[in-house]
């Protein structure tokens, strides 16, 4: 089961994911990033709640980032527990995604590159 | 030791109780923690491709999971279907800027599951498909 909510603010988006992101729920992270990406923001897609995410999940965040580079939006991830962290390591894709360690710091990120 | 067995319906619902399942297995036998997290989404990513791809998702059909400790040796994870056959090791895994520039979903699960386990054996016959993932005990 996951949980997802959608935060919209002035110039940023929060995708807030808590639970398990696994081949049967990334279509609820597939259709919150598909809304998100629609509103050509910045998206800080914070992960503190999640505890697990397979393949599914990551391929969710993949799958918009050339859309995102198109459209000249940024996808900051944060708030990784260790096992979570792992998952984008082991392929790493932690090189090819801005990960955080918490909101703050993404939205710290953002700031300095806008 | 007795192995342990598992039979679930083709359905992407039923891989919570595939991943309860290696996680207890692997608990009893105090094997770590961070290691057990990494073997239990090996066996989701390869049961959910299963269920998908071979299966389409059909919960008529079932797939059979048994878990075997072979003399503190290795872990055996034996995954049964009668779905379509599909030999991992034939899989050529796409480059990462491939799936970023296709826009693709999928892809990564079965580039986890090389990275994780020690050995992949697949052998399909009489319409039974027999997946054995290995993982090494240090």
């Amino acid at each position: 089961m996951v949980d997802i909510k959608h935060i919209v603010e002035e110039k940023i988006q929060i995708i807030e994911v808590s639970g398990d992101v696994d081949a049967s729920s990334s279509i609820h992270l597939d259709n919150a990033m598909s809304k998100a990406v629609e509103q050509k923001t910045n998206i800080i897609a914070d992960l503190s709640g999640l505890s697990y995410i397979s393949s599914a999940g990551l391929g969710v965040f993949m799958s918009y980032l050339q859309e995102m580079e198109n459209n000249n939006q940024q996808l900051i991830l944060c708030g990784l527990n260790e096992k979570v962290l792992e998952v984008f390591q082991i392929l790493g894709l932690d090189q090819l995604l801005i990960i955080k360690d918490n909101k703050e710091e993404a939205r710290l990120q953002l700031d300095a590159t806008v | 030791m007795q192995p342990y067995n598992i039979k679930i319906s083709c359905s992407t619902s039923r891989l919570l109780e595939v991943r309860q399942f290696i996680s207890s297995v692997l608990e009893a036998h105090n094997y770590p923690e961070i290691e057990t997290h990494k073997l239990v989404l090996a066996v989701d990513e390869v049961c959910a491709n299963l269920i998908i791809h071979s299966n389409d998702c059909n919960p008529k059909r079932e797939i059979e999971l048994t878990v075997k400790f072979n003399d503190q040796k290795s872990i055996i994870f034996e995954i049964v279907d009668k779905g379509v056959s599909f030999d991992m090791n034939q899989y050529k895994e796409p480059a990462l800027s491939e799936l970023v520039s296709s826009k693709r979903k999928g892809g990564l699960g079965l580039m986890l599951v090389k990275r994780i386990m020690d050995k992949i054996e697949f052998k399909s016959e009489k319409n039974t498909n027999i997946c054995r993932l290995i993982k090494l005990i240090d």
